[in-house]
């Protein structure tokens, strides 16, 4: 028999992957050009509604609705990207922090005008909503499914990065930017298809949260806190430190709300304070 | 004054594996103007950061007139009158040059930590703080923005945001690094024109100025010092120019000196 | 080159930034506008005005030192929580409680600066959003204290200076609210043009070129995250004091973030960014929101981006850029 704690741990890696999938975009392309995008839950948020739309109107597996969301997402950012961001690249941070804030609050309102601001309801099929027991703990299916993937992108991101030229292009203008540009890599494509990839991961993160935190037109707010948080502790543009951040802040949470209940988020907070103080360019970062 | 102004004892850093500084013993007395030459990535910034405080050393100790300020933060050193400018501009964007250099005398005056009296009433720290410029040429473009100086503006402005917290020793970064020809006339005149007290030490790759200004001139290679003599003297050392035209030139040299 | 010759010109050039122009007297003499022009809008001018004080001390932080908090609401809640407990337990002179309310604050500000202002960019934003999230969290726990969700209530504030009382009518909350506004934006000018106010903007310059000049930078940001969070403390006791009421969200991340945009939208570093973004937002908000807040979501959104995209450096920044244009025509 399992100690209850597996469970809690089991529970929070889920969370932290959740929050993996949704920060790991952030990371790389604030670690490659420092375009500070707050938007970036926004894309998340699309990729939320994409799955809603295409299951209760079009009555669409599920499964088949994540790709969805992952392209709809990437599509959508890299039109912001091409026409908007683009020319905000050497604009101070305050004004990229307003820039950005901007299109949140647009993104808030046309996401309530066109689904309203009530949660949305997810119906997935039974199997999903079901769980596993093994030695005495129960493993929630979705939540086995949701690590999977995780893991599996995890894999392919690494793969990527070390053994692909694009990797080597993206870890290039992540190291030194100036450096890149004058070895002739062309950092802006680079980082247009980054974005792109970013944005993506992180709508399949919005379709994946529907089950587990829930959708409203405010996600794109909230769960920009828990993102910046992954990011900045993680280390900007390391895809180890948003791992590893992501995850020690999802248990970090879960076993706060399960052990301590009357301290609540609490838990979160201080842990990020602690880790910051103690390493102020994140756990992996470097500068 | 008896003893030398600012002297090193064994100053040794290494990051990890690669020294940067190795075993370095260096004397300044009072009123000389010493050149530090050596080629790229020989130390001599290390050097100048090691003694000024922004990087701590693994060993050795730094005096300033006899005292150990080994342990001093940076700010605690420049109260002291060791002060550096940079060999790329360290500058405030959006301040005036007027504006910088009355900071910096502000500062000096511990007048920078008063909030109920306004910049107007401080007449005299404003009085010096446009006399240094004016000394360094620069009064006439006193109230533009330092974003808008030239180059060697800027550079004379370093100088200036230097010579504003009264020196006593004081340690030049590559002074004329950048200036283009025409400019670097006000920059030979002002070096030439820094008071007679303060002690001078100044990292260059400009021999002009290293032959028209140093008494005596240090070389350093790998983080060590390889040799200390007057110019004539390191001009002429076939060690030297190994260093800067390889080894083969030092050795042909030191035939033909003995042959 | 004789001093005796330039002796006007360095000095003017002080004494000519310490100069009211003209400009800023209209704006002033603007603010007793809504006595004849908007009387029935009085109690939402009061608003604007604490907000805009509020605005106004981030900026010293933000704009003239270079600190960038996501977690300034929590001075305003101190200070605002601090005056409303006061006044629930029997004392409700106004006066007296903004100075106790900031003196809650700026102990509170001055302890936290020791572990702030260390650090800067991305890890400083995010340890400031930590420490407000915190307190909040804190604050809902304790409602005991805070009344938690609910909020204070028994709140009754005495009349002001013994002669005004509190109506419904907004004149005293808006008199009251002004006066402070403006006897603490005359304290912040007298801050920005002293030595201490050059050390500051030398701060946001050039950090790292500070103590090669000898500078105190570390003080130097604590002394002015002390004033901030102080001033933070007196806007929310004047909230507490005006609405009768103190509730969680004035320590929340929203109002961190509203002032923040704030400040952004009318222009850092400029003494008046704060309040003419605090109007253009709030009035915005008022007008837009309405029965739908989601139109405000959007117009607001469309009105950032237009301002990043026309007038970079915020409302005023824009300005400025404009007329120096028009004045080389």
């Amino acid at each position: 028999m399992l100690p209850p704690v597996i469970g809690v741990i089991f529970d929070g890696f889920a969370y932290g992957m959740l929050l993996f999938l949704l920060s790991v975009g952030q990371s790389v392309t604030l670690g490659m050009m420092n375009f500070i995008n707050l938007a970036h839950c926004s894309f998340a948020m699309i990729g939320g509604y994409v799955t809603i739309a295409l299951m209760s109107r079009y009555g669409w597996p599920f499964f088949a609705t994540l790709p969805c969301a992952f392209v709809v997402a990437a599509v959508v950012s890299v039109c912001f990207e091409r026409t908007l961001f683009r020319r905000f690249y050497r604009v101070s941070d305050l004004d990229q922090v307003l820039l950005t804030i901007g299109i949140v609050f647009v993104s808030i309102a046309a996401a309530a005008y066109v689904f309203g601001t009530e949660q949305q309801p997810l119906q997935l099929p039974a199997y999903l909503r079901s769980s596993l027991t093994f030695m005495g703990i129960r493993f929630a299916v979705y939540r086995l499914i949701l690590i999977g993937i995780a893991l599996v992108i995890t894999a392919a991101l690494v793969l990527a990065l070390d053994y692909t030229s694009f990797g080597a292009r993206v870890r290039a203008a992540v190291d030194n930017e100036r450096m890149a540009r004058g070895l002739g890599i062309d950092v802006d494509r680079t980082f247009a298809v980054t974005f792109a990839l970013g944005s993506g991961l992180a709508g399949l993160g919005g379709a994946l949260a529907v089950e587990i935190v829930g959708l409203d037109p405010f996600f794109a707010l909230t769960y920009l806190i828990y993102v910046l948080i992954v990011v900045s502790v993680g280390g900007l543009g390391s895809i180890a430190g948003s791992f590893a951040a992501a995850a020690v802040l999802g248990i970090s949470d879960v076993a706060g709300k399960y052990y301590v209940p009357q301290v609540g988020a609490f838990l979160i907070y201080l842990v990020m304070i602690s880790l910051l103080m103690w390493r102020p360019a994140g756990l992996f970062g470097r500068r | 004054m008896s003893g030398p102004v600012l002297a090193t004892q064994g100053l040794a850093k290494s990051f990890g594996s690669l020294v940067v500084a190795r075993d370095i013993e260096i004397e300044l007395p009072q009123g000389v103007r010493y050149a530090l030459i050596g080629p790229n990535g020989a130390g001599k910034t290390t050097l100048i950061n090691l003694i000024t405080g922004m990087l701590r050393p693994d060993d050795g100790r730094i005096l300033l007139a006899g005292d150990d300020i080994t342990a001093l933060a940076p700010e605690q050193r420049v109260r002291r009158g060791l002060v550096r400018t940079y060999q790329i501009n360290s500058l405030f964007p959006h301040l005036t040059a007027l504006e910088s250099v009355t900071l910096a005398v502000c500062e000096r005056s511990r007048a920078a930590g008063t909030w109920w009296r306004q910049l107007t009433a401080y007449r005299h720290e404003v009085d010096e703080a446009y006399d240094i410029l004016a000394a360094l040429m620069l009064g006439p473009v006193c109230h533009r923005l330092t974003r808008e100086l030239a180059y060697g503006q800027q550079r004379l402005l370093e100088i200036a945001l230097a010579l504003a917290t009264r020196p006593k020793v004081l340690l030049l970064d590559e002074p004329a690094a950048g200036v283009p020809g025409d400019e670097s006339k006000e920059l030979f005149s002002a070096i030439a024109g820094l008071p007679g007290d303060i002690t001078v030490l100044f990292i260059e790759h400009d021999m002009n100025l290293v032959f028209r200004f140093a008494t005596r001139v240090i070389v350093m290679v790998g983080g060590s010092v390889l040799v200390e003599g007057t110019p004539a003297e390191i001009a002429a050392d076939p060690q030297v120019r190994a260093v800067y035209l390889g080894k083969a030139a030092g050795k042909s040299l030191a035939e033909a000196h003995h042959g | 080159m004789a001093l005796s010759e330039s002796l006007p010109a360095p000095h003017a050039y002080f004494r000519a930034r310490t100069r009211w122009r003209p400009i800023e007297i209209a704006f002033w003499l603007a603010c007793l506008l809504p006595y004849v022009f908007f009387p029935d809008y009085l109690s939402l001018a009061s608003q604007i005005a604490i907000t805009a004080l509020f605005a106004l001390s981030l900026d010293l932080i933000l704009g003239y030192a270079g600190i960038v908090s996501l977690g300034h609401a929590a001075f305003f809640g101190i200070g605002a929580y601090t005056a409303g407990l006061l006044s629930k337990y029997g004392w409700g002179e106004p006066l007296t409680g903004l100075a106790a309310a900031s003196l809650a604050a700026g102990i509170v500000g001055y302890a936290t600066s020791f572990v702030i202002c260390r650090f800067r960019h991305l890890a400083l934003i995010m340890l400031t959003l930590g420490f407000g999230l915190l307190l909040e969290e804190l604050a809902n726990s304790a409602g005991w204290l805070t009344g938690g969700v609910d909020g204070l209530q028994g709140i009754t504030t005495w009349k002001l200076l013994g002669l005004f009382p509190f109506d419904l009518y907004g004149y005293a909350a808006y008199s009251y609210a002004l006066a402070v506004l403006f006897l603490l934006f005359l304290f912040a000018r007298l801050i920005i043009h002293s030595p201490f106010g050059l050390a500051l903007r030398g701060i946001r310059e050039n950090l790292v070129r500070m103590p090669a000049i000898g500078a105190p930078s570390l003080a130097h940001m604590r002394s002015i995250y002390t004033i901030a969070a102080a001033i933070a403390g007196i806007a929310g006791a004047l909230l507490a004091q005006t609405t009768e009421t103190v509730s969680l969200e004035s320590l929340g991340f929203n109002r961190s973030a509203d002032v923040l945009i704030m400040l952004i939208l009318g222009g850092t570093g400029r003494l008046y960014g704060g309040l003419v973004g605090a109007i253009v937002y709030m009035v915005a908000r008022d007008r837009l929101s309405g029965e739908n807040p989601q139109y405000w979501y959007f117009w607001i959104g469309i009105l950032l981006v237009a301002v990043v995209t026309f007038l970079p450096n915020g409302i005023l920044g824009g300005l400025t850029k404009l007329t120096v244009r028009w004045s080389r025509l």
